[in-house]
């Protein structure tokens, strides 16, 4: 993430890509709060503060299509690649930036 | 002192009234010409200035004040505008160029905006300065409405016209008990014809809304608060809040004391300059050649008008054009425009449809529409009302074209609008004045591929959004994009195929997984959406019993995890109690879970059952193990399915009971639970025709009487509220279960994804189910062993699965936590 230059982040490994079922999401519990890490059907992974920019639903249990989720409380959409909700809805859930080796995924911590 | 001639003298303009024709005509002046004036801006609201219309639809919950800004704060900064809010202006003086405000301020003009709107009219009635008593016209009424639907039950609305009937509509949708007392004897008369306006009363009653027609208030009662009104005829309403809509009055006190000329409203020419060159009067509060507006429409046109004089322009004049009208309730359609009724030399066109509830008038005057009134279905209002502006000689097509434009012009059918034969100069947006070239023409110039877009820069359908569906229709005609016409909605944005399409196709084609269906039709995306995969999860399901792998990332998370999930991310518990019955046991084993788990609240659920709150997800497997233990099963409370069998004491304990109800609810739910259908799926059977069980506001309901049992379909107590059809009457308890199940199953093969039995019946028609169900024997007898041998696949608890048998483990567990 290259706005993230100026700290130092460090990957962690979370799980196998298989325990992820496709179009399908786990939750982590964090420091900031629960994270959220959706597998989605082109097995991308994705990976998002689990908390809906609009009323704090929980976006784990919303419908995963595309790179997107439909928030299951009130079924605003936010798009997993940048963390945004999709228009005409407004407002951002922080992302954190995942890679997939070999089957395994990780997420990037910071050390701040 | 400060030199006269700055070299950034400009002219300055003063507008009173921060409203929809004061503003609309300065964002007009800004495109003409963004320097000239130096603009100052007095509103009497506190708020910035804001889309009047859809006050309806914040009072009904539809919209929030926020959504209704049309330009906030920082439009007024951006554009170099001084906003004062909330500072009224006190008076005008025309010969010194001034206008002083409310604070003290006095400001001087070159050009002075008059647009103070219209008051509301009080008539003269003792008690309307009661506490509770409020008119409809600003935010501050529609806060008072809706902090009274909070606490207050009954409201009581004085006048039929459009603004009282969403007044009245909005407080019922916030739960108030609704009257409304109407000085005439119908309806929106001055809108609508006597026909149309009796039919909105029926629909309004069918909604809960109750009427006194013929009715002349003579005062409001209540000493500290309202508490009811008196009419003249001796009748009486209880009433907690009163709300005044019974006209308006154009605001024409300022202009009045400053020597202007004024008659109902402040008198205008076709510049729009009042009796003095430098003072203009825009909106409600102008009167042009004898007439004063009440809609956006025409005042629009004004605001073009004016902003071109203002902007130093000499040709454009005003003119008043035909309006049409149209009510804002949700799922009624009412649309009128010009004449109303046929007068000595013209002619009345007329088409009812009874069962679709549709009605249609045409008036006719020298082969020239001069009026219509559409009521149920308005999709043609545009065409009748394009045809009215244009005076357009129809005598060619004056047999056909109350049928609609389609069947008049060679479409498949009344309900088409052909959006390609329109003329570019037909307007589509009533509200906004927009037509079909401007709309069309920005979408290429501009690139626009979506309707957001469309509406945010050609602004049609963004005041009243009626014609939404045809700028929808436009965007789609223009980007080149296959739709249908039909009003027959697709299954989702990711298809142009119908649900009838979808459905059909799964059968014939032999398709089998949801991937199947989107290669076979063309899907526009490759794992579908949030609302087409639980509908394809659903019709697959119905379609191949057994065969189909349920997907679970296909349902909405209740079904997927199988409990509902609450507004904190917590999830409620609620086992079947069959009929509404409990054993000992069973009590025990809820009673120990809610101890052990430290659950919030227990509660006694609408539909007869106990439900248990707050369970956190990780604990659902438990949970449920130990109530499976007891022999507990989950009540489904979350699923398109089967819900809940609710039912009376009946003939077992009650003086009136004719048969064993309780019994019979019990083998309808053994029957049909764990079923899946396209939307929930309640049922009541009631012992007596006292009804104690509900039964006729069910989707499957019986009423046992003394010679069998009465059959009730399509019932609904939820948002819009419908009373069941008869199906039919059986003598046994065998076929009370036969036909249910056929019924179920015929609802599951036939209707859309999310359609309840109530919407569904109301398309297809209760004839046409009772000549499947009751008239063909054969066919009921087929549908009920199809339903059965679904059953045999569905009949397991999803909890024992989950609680025992390690099914969707990983749904319930969080992973590990990060370091
Ligand atoms: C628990 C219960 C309220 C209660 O505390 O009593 C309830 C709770 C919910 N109802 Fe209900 N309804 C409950 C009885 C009803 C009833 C009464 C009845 O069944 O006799 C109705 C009106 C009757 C009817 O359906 O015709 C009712 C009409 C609705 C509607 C409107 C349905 C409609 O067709 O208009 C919804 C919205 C929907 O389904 O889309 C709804 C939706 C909901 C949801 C599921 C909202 C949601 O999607 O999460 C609520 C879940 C609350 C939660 O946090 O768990 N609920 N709901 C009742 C459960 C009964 C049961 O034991 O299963
Ligand atoms: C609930 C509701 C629903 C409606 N639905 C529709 C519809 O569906 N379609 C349609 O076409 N029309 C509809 N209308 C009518 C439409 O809103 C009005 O025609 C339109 O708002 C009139 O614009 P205006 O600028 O003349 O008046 P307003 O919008 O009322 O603006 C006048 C403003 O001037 C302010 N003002 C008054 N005196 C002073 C003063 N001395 N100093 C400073 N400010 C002052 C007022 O406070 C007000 O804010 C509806 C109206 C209401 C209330
Ligand atoms: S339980 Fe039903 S009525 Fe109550 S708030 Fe929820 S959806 Fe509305
Ligand atoms: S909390 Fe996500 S849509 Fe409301």
């Amino acid at each position: 993430m290259p706005d993230r230059l100026n700290n130092v982040m460090t990957w962690v490994k979370v799980c196998h890509l298989t325990d992820i079922l496709p179009l399908g999401a786990r939750t982590i519990p964090a420091r900031k709060g629960e994270i959220a890490v959706f597998r989605c059907g082109d097995d991308s992974v994705f990976a998002v503060l689990n908390r809906c920019p609009h009323k704090q639903g929980p976006l784990s249990e919303g419908i995963v299509h595309g790179h997107r989720v439909a928030c299951p409380l009130h079924s605003w959409v936010i798009d997993l690649e940048t963390g945004e909700a999709v228009a005409p809805d407004i407002g951002c859930t922080p992302k954190i930036p995942t890679k997939v080796e070999d089957g395994v995924v990780f997420l990037g911590v910071d050390d701040a | 002192m400060v030199p006269l001639m700055l070299p950034t003298s400009r002219e300055r303009l003063v507008v009173v009234g921060n409203g929809m024709a004061g503003m609309r005509t300065v964002e007009e002046l800004l495109k003409l010409d963004h320097a000239r004036y130096k603009i100052t801006v007095f509103g009497a609201e506190p708020h910035p200035n804001y889309d009047r219309i859809m006050l309806s639809s914040v009072l009904a919950g539809e919209k929030q004040v926020d959504d209704i800004v049309i330009n906030p704060r920082a439009w007024y900064d951006d554009n170099g505008i001084v906003l004062r809010a909330d500072d009224p202006v006190v008076a005008i003086d025309a010969k010194a160029r001034t206008v002083t405000s409310r604070s003290g301020l006095t400001v001087s003009y070159d050009r002075l905006l008059i647009a103070t709107g219209s008051r509301p009219i009080v008539p003269p009635i003792p008690g309307l300065n009661l506490p509770g008593v409020c008119a409809f016209r600003d935010i501050a009424d529609v806060d008072t409405m809706i902090s009274a639907a909070e606490t207050y039950k009954r409201a009581v609305v004085i006048g039929g016209g459009l603004l009282g009937l969403e007044a009245a509509w909005g407080l019922k949708r916030r739960g108030m008990e609704v009257a409304v007392v109407h000085l005439m004897p119908t309806l929106m008369e001055r809108q609508l014809d006597e026909a149309a306006g009796k039919l909105l009363q029926r629909d309004l009653t069918e909604r809960g809304i109750a009427f006194f027609t013929d009715g002349q208030t003579e005062e409001v009662t209540g000493t500290d608060r309202v508490t009811g009104i008196k009419l003249a005829d001796g009748r009486e309403a209880p009433a907690d809040l009163v709300v005044v809509a019974i006209g308006i009055r154009p605001d024409i006190a300022l202009a009045r004391a400053a020597g202007l000329e004024v008659n109902r409203g402040i008198v205008v020419g076709d510049n729009l300059a009042t009796s003095d060159p430098d003072i203009f009067a825009v909106g409600e509060c102008a009167e042009h050649r004898g007439a004063v507006v009440g809609l956006v429409a025409p005042i629009w046109d004004m605001a073009k008008v004016c902003a071109h004089r203002l902007a130093g322009g000499e040709d454009m004049i005003y003119a008043a054009q035909a309006t049409a009208t149209r009510l804002k309730i949700t799922g009624i359609d009412v649309y009128s425009a010009g004449q109303l009724a046929a007068g000595e030399d013209e002619d009345e066109i007329v088409l009812r449809d009874a069962r679709r509830r549709a009605y249609r008038k045409l008036v006719l005057r020298d082969g020239k529409v001069v009026g219509t009134v559409l009521y149920g279905d308005v999709t043609d209002g545009a065409w009748y009302f394009d045809l009215i502006r244009r005076k357009t000689d129809i005598s060619d097509i004056a047999d056909r074209m109350i049928l609609g434009q389609s069947a008049t012009t060679g479409g498949n059918g009344p309900a088409e609008v052909d959006i390609a034969s329109m003329p570019d100069d037909m307007q589509i947006c009533g509200c906004n004045g927009v037509c079909k070239g401007t709309i069309v023409d920005t979408i290429k110039a501009k690139g626009l591929d979506n309707y957001d877009a469309v509406k945010a820069h050609t602004k049609a359908s963004a005041s009243c959004g009626s014609c939404a569906p045809l700028v929808r229709q436009l965007l789609a005609a223009t980007l080149g994009i296959e739709v249908s016409a039909s009003p027959i909605p697709t299954a989702c944005k990711c298809t142009d195929h119908t649900h009838e399409d979808v459905r059909a196709q799964i059968v014939k084609q032999k398709l089998k997984t949801q991937d199947a269906v989107r290669k076979a039709m063309a899907w526009k995306t490759v794992d579908g959406c949030a609302s087409c995969r639980p509908a394809l999860n659903f019709y697959l399901l119905c379609a191949w019993p057994g065969e189909y792998q349920d997907d679970s990332r296909s349902r909405f998370i209740n079904e997927r995890a199988h409990a509902n999930i609450q507004k904190d991310g917590t999830y409620s518990v609620i086992p079947r109690m069959w009929g509404g019955t409990a054993t000992a046991g069973e009590l025990a084993a809820i009673a120990n879970v809610a101890r052990k788990y430290d659950v919030k609240e227990i509660k006694i659920t609408g539909g007869q059952r106990l439900g248990i709150y707050g369970i956190k997800k990780p604990d659902l497997p438990a949970v449920w193990s130990e109530l499976t233990d007891a022999g507990l099963v989950s009540g489904h409370a979350y699923a398109k399915g089967l819900r809940t069998v609710k039912t009376c004491v009946g003939l077992e304990w009650c003086r009136f009971g004719t048969q064993d109800s309780t019994s019979l609810g019990k083998q309808l739910e053994r029957l049909t639970w764990g079923n899946w259908t396209p939307h929930k799926f309640k049922m009541g059977v009631s012992g007596c025709p006292r009804n104690c069980a509900e039964a006729s506001i069910k989707d499957f309901g019986v009423v046992c009487v003394e010679s069998g049992f009465d059959l009730l379909v399509g019932g609904n107590g939820g948002i819009e509220l419908r009373g069941t059809d008869k199906l039919c009457h059986v003598a046994t308890e065998a076929e009370v279960l036969e036909y249910c199940a056929a019924f179920m199953q015929l609802y599951r093969e036939e209707a859309r994804y999310l359609d309840r039995t109530a919407p569904w019946i109301e398309r297809v028609g209760i004839a046409y189910v009772r000549s499947r169900i009751v008239d063909d024997a054969a066919g009921r007898k087929a549908l009920h062993a199809k339903f059965l041998h679904a059953q045999s696949f569905l009949q397991d608890d999803p909890w024992a699965q989950r609680a025992n048998q390690g099914i969707d483990a990983t749904e319930f567990k969080p992973l590990a936590a990060l370091v």
